[in-house]
């Protein structure tokens, strides 16, 4: 990490606001990156990272005004420089990689079209030296086939090839500077580990400094020499990577680093387990057509239990919860719930059934109607399958409801007029920690873990036996995904509600589950307790996961490598 | 000043004024006209004086009062094919996003073939059939404008049945019906209300064009096409008469464009803001 002593980017007194409210987005950030140096912005959503990123170039997005603030880039500022100054100065002295890269690409252009575009337009290259140059680049960052990539449209290539593609363009120029947003967040942890490889590797070869904004810590360990922690626009720290993640100052940092450790040591309360087996899924297969997604796929959750099941994008683990739910009908085998083989699509089975197996998504944005308050959220549930006019299934001398298990008469659930709809709605908001006062908001009004506690609310307001989790934590943020963890675990305790828990991210399978499997292109590769999967010895597939998590030391990327090269070598 | 929230531009002001003094023409004709309907006042094309402001019309009557009648027959039976013409469409349209399968093949391959059908040609023969009565002219119009809904109610509801919170409602047992109107509608309404806009100068422009030839509005009903072509031998003489009735269909239906391009521009950026560059 050779950095100079010459100061590149110098942003001093940056002040960011709201065009329609005046509220104060960014405040009084200074921010100061030498040449060669990479520096990590640190903070949660909300905290300013992306925007100071994009000011670096002088761009505010809709909606947000630079207020006051110098930004220097070589000891020019680009704030009083005119449009077509500030102009020529983005590409070519500054870039900006983008979070989500099939939204940075032009879908009716070749990517080669793209990567070529900058150098061209700012006059540096003709077609010919940009085509080789961009193949060059094509090739340093490991693309298949780097001679011919380029020909490709972006639908054509994967979400890791993209994003390299994209760190391509924007080392068309050969920048000073380069502002990479979240590069690796939407991608899977083993390509994750391939992008961060190469952007090292990029990034020591040419020189360049490095603004790495992220809200993941162990990754930023691995890239950047310094790191300044963000909180609601304002800075909270800064200093060297080790210094801030061995030794933080500040509350805050403290508690971020102390949320990546927890890992280590919290585990799954194995006394919420009881033996009655609540789901059972023999040997399903499933396609979409002709393509097989899922094949020959068996699990067992017990009441009380978590079971995790583990996967990268592809792997077809969202879709085992479409087949369980009965969205996707398996081409064959069966699912059992609670002794009873379930109807294999969602219009045989009836509404008690539909009831007992609930879901609950990602992004709480979508999996929330913008329209409706949390009361009207909430409430249909209970009033859709409980009130006046439902049936009964402990009359009709069925199973041990949950609800007689927490002590209460059933009678209070079935026959329910609107005010006592009313009245489990209130509790139910209780048991999510959120106050009643919200019944009336819209879910607009809420924050991102706000919105998923309504969401763990909804389901748990038709007294489920089963949740299923589609990666609830994995659009939060680190301390809020932290809140909802907690949440989980208390009320599989109090409830003893099963979840079935579909994740990618490994800290969150130690923590709360049970038994983990592992999935690997529609099946599974191990099943079994967590503490046995993860301890070796490993499936190679469950290898290549576990290595692939980064952990947080600023030397681990360093070790990956070298064991690389050493079996390599061997 | 705001509405719905939003400042109107200068644009969207003249189109919100000048549609609000139609709409209130409209509604109280009868009172504000300044003679009855088919009065004949004056002598045929008299120039505009002190007792008829805009002249006199082909047969004598006060050009003025044809016109607010006028206004109000067209803006009538416009906003009556606009209506039937959404209900049918969304209905149908959101019926086909949500069940899709044999439903949404069925309805969009008969839309399909309606709309391959001109239009004109097709609302010809059905009045030629039929007869020129009013209820007629709005069936067929609006059946024939349904299926222009029917689309955009379609795409709305395809965007929209994708969407976690209407898996869950499925997930949930919910019917048909009521994920059509809890879950889909509401968050459909913005997009829908300015098509509403658009569509409702296309069937005004229509009927104007229908009566123009002869086969919408019948005499002694007053209608701005329909006096567009009576007066239309005027010309000639270098006189105005027809240029009046002519006027308020242009004012019209610039006015209520403008209007829905401001909703339109609303619900683009909502904020209202451009970023700086």
């Amino acid at each position: 990490m050779s950095t100079s002593e010459k100061t590149i980017l110098k942003i001093k007194g940056l002040r960011l606001e709201g065009v329609r409210a005046g509220n104060v987005i960014v405040d009084d950030v200074d921010v100061t990156l030498h040449a060669g140096e990479v520096l990590g912005l640190i903070g949660e959503s909300g905290a300013g990272k992306s925007t100071i990123g994009l000011s670096a170039m002088s761009y505010a997005r809709a909606g947000v005004h630079i207020a006051q603030g110098s930004i220097e880039i070589d000891g020019i500022d680009i704030r009083k420089l005119d449009a077509g100054g500030r102009r020529g100065v983005r590409g070519r002295r500054i870039a900006y990689v983008a979070q989500s890269a099939s939204a940075a690409f032009n879908p009716s252009h070749t990517i080669m079209d793209q990567v070529c575009e900058a150098p061209m337009i700012h006059g540096l290259m003709s077609r010919e030296e940009a085509e080789s140059w961009a193949r060059h680049l094509f090739k340093s960052l490991d693309l298949p086939e780097p001679e011919t990539f380029g020909n490709r449209y972006p639908h054509q290539a994967s979400g890791g090839q993209l994003q390299r593609a994209m760190a391509a363009m924007a080392m068309s120029c050969r920048p000073d500077i380069l502002v990479l947003d979240e590069p690796t967040t939407a991608l899977d942890v083993t390509t994750q580990i391939e992008v961060l490889i190469l952007l090292k590797s990029l990034i020591r070869e040419y020189g360049t400094a490095a603004l790495y904004i992220t809200h993941d810590l162990a990754v930023v360990a691995q890239v950047a020499d310094r790191i300044k922690v963000l909180r609601h626009g304002k800075e909270v720290e800064e200093g060297t990577v080790d210094g801030v993640l061995q030794a933080p100052t500040q509350d805050y940092t403290a508690r971020l680093v102390a949320v990546r450790g927890a890992a280590a040591s919290e585990r799954a309360d194995p006394t919420s387990v009881k033996p009655e087996i609540v789901l059972k899924v023999d040997h399903i297969d499933a396609s979409y057509g002709t393509f097989k997604v899922v094949s020959d796929v068996s699990l067992d959750i017990r009441r009380g239990e978590t079971v995790a099941v583990v996967g990268e994008s592809g792997s077809g683990k969202s879709t085992l919860a479409r087949i369980i739910t009965g969205l996707l009908p398996p081409t064959a085998g069966t699912i059992t719930f609670k002794g009873q083989v379930l109807p294999r699509s969602l219009a045989e089975r009836g509404k008690d059934l539909k009831r007992t197996i609930q879901l609950v998504y990602q992004i709480p944005d979508v999996a929330l109607n913008p329209r409706q308050t949390l009361m009207e959220t909430i409430g249909r549930p209970v009033s859709f399958y409980f009130s006046m006019g439902g049936t009964n299934p402990v009359k009709q001398g069925g199973h041990q409801t949950v609800q007689e298990s927490v002590g209460r008469p059933s009678s209070l659930y079935f026959g329910m007029g609107a005010k006592d709809v009313d009245k489990r709605t209130k509790e139910l908001m209780d048991l999510v920690e959120l106050p009643q006062s919200f019944l009336t908001r819209y879910p607009t009004e809420l924050s991102g873990g706000q919105k998923q506690r309504v969401c763990v609310a909804r389901a748990l307001a038709a007294d489920p036996d089963l949740i299923i989790l589609d990666e609830p934590t994995s659009a939060l943020d680190p301390l809020v995904a932290e809140e909802i963890l907690k949440l989980l675990r208390r009320l599989q305790v109090e409830l003893g509600l099963s979840y079935m828990l579909i994740t990618h991210d490994l800290d969150v399978v130690h923590r709360i589950a049970h038994r983990t499997a592992v999935m690997l292109r529609g099946s599974f590769v191990a099943f079994d307790e967590t503490e046995k999967i993860f301890a070796g010895p490993y499936h190679p597939y469950t290898e290549k996961l576990v290595n692939a998590v980064p952990v947080m030391r600023s030397d681990w990327l360093d070790g990956v490598l070298a064991k690389r090269a050493a079996a390599a070598a061997a | 000043m705001k509405i719905l929230g939003h400042k109107p531009t200068a644009s969207a002001w003249f189109g919100l004024v000048v549609m609000g003094l139609f709409v209130i023409v409209a509604i109280f004709t009868p009172v504000l006209a300044p003679y009855p309907e088919s009065a004949n006042i004056g002598g045929t094309w008299d120039e505009p004086s002190a007792a008829m402001w805009l002249g006199a019309d082909q047969i004598g009557r006060d050009m003025l009062t044809r016109i607010m009648y006028g206004s109000r027959m067209t803006i009538g039976v416009a906003l009556a094919i606009t209506a039937l013409s959404f209900l049918i469409g969304i209905v149908l349209g959101f019926l086909s996003a949500v069940m899709g399968g044999w439903v949404d093949l069925f309805l969009t391959r008969l839309v399909d073939v309606m709309l391959s059908i001109p239009g004109l040609i097709f609302a010809l023969i059905i009045l030629g059939v039929f007869g020129s009565s009013i209820p007629v002219l709005i069936l067929t119009i609006a059946v024939l404008d349904s299926t222009r809904v029917f689309r955009l109610a379609r795409a709305l509801g395809m965007n929209l049945t994708v969407l976690e919170y209407v898996e869950a409602a499925k997930l949930r047992g919910e019917g048909t019906w009521w994920i059509i109107r809890r879950e889909i509608l509401p968050n459909a309404s913005a997009p829908l209300m300015s098509e509403f806009g658009l569509r409702f100068c296309f069937n005004f422009l229509f009927i104007a064009g229908l009566s123009f030839l002869g086969l919408g509005v019948q005499p002694p009903y007053a209608d701005l096409g329909g006096m567009v072509r009576e007066n239309a031998a005027a010309i000639n003489f270098g006189m105005m008469a027809p240029i009046y009735p002519a006027t308020a269909i242009a004012l019209l239906t610039v006015s209520v464009n403008l209007v829905v391009d401001w909703l339109l521009s609303i619900e683009a950026r909502p904020s209202g803001a451009q970023a700086e560059l």
